[in-house]
């Protein structure tokens, strides 16, 4: 029955519905009705609201997912994601030193040294856990969450030391009340990596099953890797400076379509975008409705609701292997 | 056969910890405020060693049970645990409360707490699932996470003030630590000490692994359970009375591996507890007289350890 | 003398082990075979208390090994399980000092000491004994595992496959200790062995099993028969006797000869 559900054409469909009540859910009164008789009140919000945080949450939730779907690919690990791999934690780091030591450049520059430190950061992770000699499913991302512990320690050393600490927490919490028209048009840098993403998907199934096997079959295994990573890298820090952490996502929407649609990436991966992006919509939604006129922000609702439904998956793991 | 040896460098770091002990104590000592002066120094070099003590020995006792050198009990999410209930305390009842304000009930809150969700996490999880320790750590981390969001998220609420005060428990600090909590928390911590070490050669054999464990006579899975639980109060108290130093236990212990190159826990417990009391003292050092208290010693310390565990995992992996 | 009663162990919908009852004789070399998956392992690891059952109960000389205590237990059984992968910087001969850990609990005495020497030098260890244990090569330290269980001079002594990863000389090595084990110090050897020429030539009665329940258990000239073995392994096995030893020969035939021929013309040539 549920299997049923995990249709492209039905998720779009449902994606396309949430995204019309996203644009009606607010403190600012807005009906379907207005639509043909928009105060300039009304135009305004969603013009400068509304919309850009509805198209950022697609562009979010489809990206952020598809980077844990590829990761999980190239480490052929189901419990490795941005999150796990300590990827996020290298962009809020590199976000927080960019704002100290050089405030004054546009947010293009800030994000560039953002992807360039979450870069550096994967390919750590990929380097040590390519070596290292255990390769239990379960420890490879323990060793990505520790590091990433180790990155944000250095967070968090930098921003005591200018006194920061309190808005770079609330920069790293996932929001998108923040989100109006000028400061999301990032975001859509994107889309060109998501589609790179798309026209590689067989490739990285292929590098996912280890470079001996990838030169078999005469695939260039380093090249197919890194442009994994530099997708990874780019949509990670551009999701965390725009948006904030969105913990968990990219781990728990690949995991449910393997679930119920297996892993083949070419038929999967536009699935998992789009998922993702119905997920993080409700996600939102709910945050804005529940303690409306207040709202809560989408790092704890994914947070809470994402470290939920991830131990669902241990515990069938484990069911599953005993 | 190493033994002669380690013996020899048990006793070069006993008297290394004494003597950066007592340049502590005694550097720039004001005479005017002698009475004031001397006896916190001493106090705070008494919670080091506490703090030392209990960060070692479940450290170690725990790397022994997972088998394992780069895992350590406090990245269980404990740190995000207390401060959950640090926020928390803030967010419901605000700063001015005898919760936050008396040091006694803070202790006792913020242990039990601690305690509470670590042997939850320890007996209840490991019947789930199975012995397997990897796993039981990714639970926690992940209940870390859930606990972080929240925190996060009443940090984001409320304001400033309340925050300045609530970040001053977010690191650890051995900073005005009150006299009859060092007690407590020591006479558990001793206590925690001689069941340990009554019984040290049995640490040996749980080393071998379950299957040679109880082929010596091991009741095994009892006795691992009693140690976890000897673990999570160790942590627990420790936390509690100076607040999370996350990277310590890791750096410490692998720094008593690299020097001792044994198996053997009398001189693994003994050398990561003197390791451990002089990176606290030495920490404290640079906190005091470097930075002028402008960071944290915890801060200090984790990026150090931080920095060290990036390091090992590298060199593990170059093998 | 160890007698199982109806030992079952179920993952999940699958019993492993079947409702397995067998007895094994004291003072002798007993050794289950069977096919990959047949349950000789699982079965070894609940003799051995490593391993709960579901049900059934194993009684050593009469009485339920679950209601001994487990260092009571240490100086009658010793198990040695195949993986025996370990991180420690450990030399052999600490290793090996920890077989009398059931005795001196880890305070060793002079006879302890003793002990421990004979177990070095039975297994002709002593050129390694100060070395480290990752310095070994797989057969060195199979071999100090080996000794170790010596060491821990138990009555009973269970291998689970001691010969994986050793080559001929070393395996028959092995075995050869393990005979002299029973022969001059009347221990009682129990091996879960791939090899059914190993387990022909050197044991005095074999367990065979298949999916998880005992298809046959007797001397071994009982068992090392065309028929039972064809019937356990699915394949065509023949036995043949060569220096008085019967060795199963399940291999392609040559062309068109017997193996019997075949030897013929060795030996002619």
């Amino acid at each position: 029955m549920i299997h049923k559900l995990f249709r492209l054409d039905i998720m779009i469909l449902l994606l396309v519905v949430l995204s019309i009540i996203s644009m009606f859910v607010g403190v600012v009164d807005l009906s379907p009705g207005d639509l043909f008789n928009l105060s300039d009140n009304q135009k305004n919000i969603i013009m400068e609201s509304r919309f850009p945080r509805t198209v950022a949450i697609i562009i979010a939730g489809a990206s952020l997912s598809v980077c844990g779907l590829i990761m999980q690919q190239l480490t052929r690990n189901k419990f490795v994601s941005p999150t796990t791999a300590g990827t996020m934690d290298w962009a809020r780091l590199g976000i927080l030193i960019a704002l100290m030591f050089f405030p004054t450049a546009s947010l293009l520059v800030k994000l560039l040294f953002a992807s360039a430190l979450s870069l550096a950061g994967t390919l750590l992770f990929m380097q040590i856990i390519q070596r290292v000699q255990f390769k239990d499913v379960v420890f490879v991302p323990l060793i990505g969450l520790m590091l990433g512990n180790v990155v944000s320690s250095v967070a968090t050393f930098l921003s005591l030391r200018t006194n920061s600490i309190q808005s770079l927490s609330s920069w790293l919490q996932g929001d998108f009340s923040i989100i109006i028209s000028g400061r999301y048009e990032v975001l859509y840098i994107s889309i060109p990596f998501l589609i790179v993403a798309l026209l590689y998907a067989n490739q990285f199934t292929i590098a996912g099953m280890g470079q001996d096997f990838s030169k078999n079959l005469g695939l260039n295994y380093r090249r197919v890797i890194n442009i994994g990573l530099l997708i990874t890298a780019v949509i990670t820090a551009l999701v965390v400076v725009t948006v904030g952490m969105l913990p968990f996502l990219g781990l728990i929407i690949p995991n449910i379509i393997s679930i119920f649609r297996g892993d083949h990436l070419k038929n999967t991966i536009l699935l998992t975008a789009v998922l993702g992006a119905v997920f993080v919509m409700i996600c939102d939604i709910l945050g804005r409705l529940i303690i409306f006129p207040y709202e809560i922000s989408i790092g704890l609702m994914i947070g809470v609701i994402g470290s939920f439904i991830f131990l669902i998956m241990i515990f069938r793991r484990v069911k599953s292997n005993a | 056969m190493h033994n002669g040896k380690n013996n020899r460098l048990l006793l070069i770091l006993t008297i290394a910890t004494l003597a950066i002990a007592g340049f502590y104590i005694l550097y720039q000592l004001n005479f005017d405020i002698l009475f004031y002066q001397l006896p916190s120094r001493v106090n705070r070099v008494v919670t080091m060693l506490i703090v030392g003590i209990a960060i070692a020995v479940s450290t170690v006792i725990f790397q022994t049970i997972t088998k394992n050198r780069i895992l350590t009990p406090s990245i269980m999410g404990l740190d995000s645990v207390y401060l959950f209930i640090q926020t928390i305390i803030v967010f419901i009842v605000g700063t001015s409360s005898p919760l936050l304000t008396n040091d006694f009930v803070n202790y006792l809150v913020s242990m039990l707490g601690l305690v509470v969700f670590t042997v939850l996490v320890f007996k209840y999880l490991f019947r789930l699932t199975g012995n397997h320790v990897f796993l039981l750590l990714l639970i926690g981390i992940i209940l870390g996470t859930f606990f972080n969001s929240l925190s996060t998220f009443m940090q984001m609420l409320i304001n400033p003030d309340d925050f300045l005060i609530l970040q001053n428990s977010m690191f650890a600090s051995f900073n005005a630590i009150n006299d009859s909590l060092i007690w407590i928390t020591g006479a558990i911590v001793l206590l925690m000490l001689i069941i340990v070490l009554r019984d040290f050669h049995s640490l040996d054999v749980i080393a071998l692994g379950r299957d040679h464990a109880i082929n010596l006579g091991i009741n095994y899975d009892r006795k691992v359970s009693q140690l976890l639980l000897i673990i999570a109060v160790l942590v627990s108290v420790s936390t509690a009375l100076v607040g999370p130093i996350m990277f310590l236990g890791l750096l410490v212990v692998n720094l008593a591996h690299e020097m001792f190159k044994t198996f053997k826990h009398r001189y693994l417990l003994l050398g990561s507890t003197l390791i451990a009391v002089i990176t606290l003292l030495l920490g404290q050092m640079l906190t005091q007289y470097v930075f002028n208290q402008a960071v944290e010693i915890s801060v200090i310390i984790n990026l150090v350890g931080g920095v060290y565990f990036i390091i090992l995992m590298l060199k593990e992996s170059r093998r | 003398m160890i007698d199982l009663k109806g030992i079952s162990k179920i993952y999940g919908q699958k019993k492993v082990v079947n409702d397995v009852s067998v007895s094994i004789a004291k003072g002798k070399v007993t050794s289950f075979i069977g096919p990959n998956g047949a349950g000789k392992s699982t079965l070894l690891s609940m003799i051995t208390r490593l391993l709960d059952q579901d049900s059934g109960e194993v009684l050593l000389e009469g009485k339920n090994i679950l209601q001994a205590p487990s260092d009571a237990l240490a100086k009658k059984i010793a198990i040695l399980k195949q993986s025996n992968h370990m991180d420690l910087k450990i030399t052999v001969r600490e290793l090996i000092s920890f077989g009398r850990f059931p005795y001196s609990k880890g305070r060793l005495n002079e006879r302890d000491h003793e002990i421990i020497d004979e177990a070095i030098s039975y297994m002709e260890l002593e050129e390694f004994e100060d070395r480290y244990i990752d310095e070994l090569s797989g057969g060195q330290r199979q071999r100090v595992y080996i000794a170790m269980t010596i060491a821990q001079d138990t009555e009973y002594i269970f291998l689970d496959e001691p010969l994986n990863n050793l080559d001929m000389k070393h395996s028959v090595q092995i075995m050869q200790i393990l005979r002299r084990l029973v022969r001059e110090r009347n221990k009682t050897i129990i091996i879960v062995i791939h090899d059914i020429n190993f387990a022909s030539c050197y044991s005095d009665n074999i367990v065979a099993m298949k999916d998880g329940k005992v298809a046959i258990s007797g001397k071994k000239d009982d068992v090392i028969k065309k028929e039972i073995l064809e019937d356990i392994y699915e394949m065509d096995i023949n036995i043949e006797c060569i220096y008085g030893q019967q060795i199963c020969v399940y291999f392609d035939e040559h062309e068109d000869a017997s193996v019997d021929d075949f030897i013929e013309d060795q030996v002619r040539a």
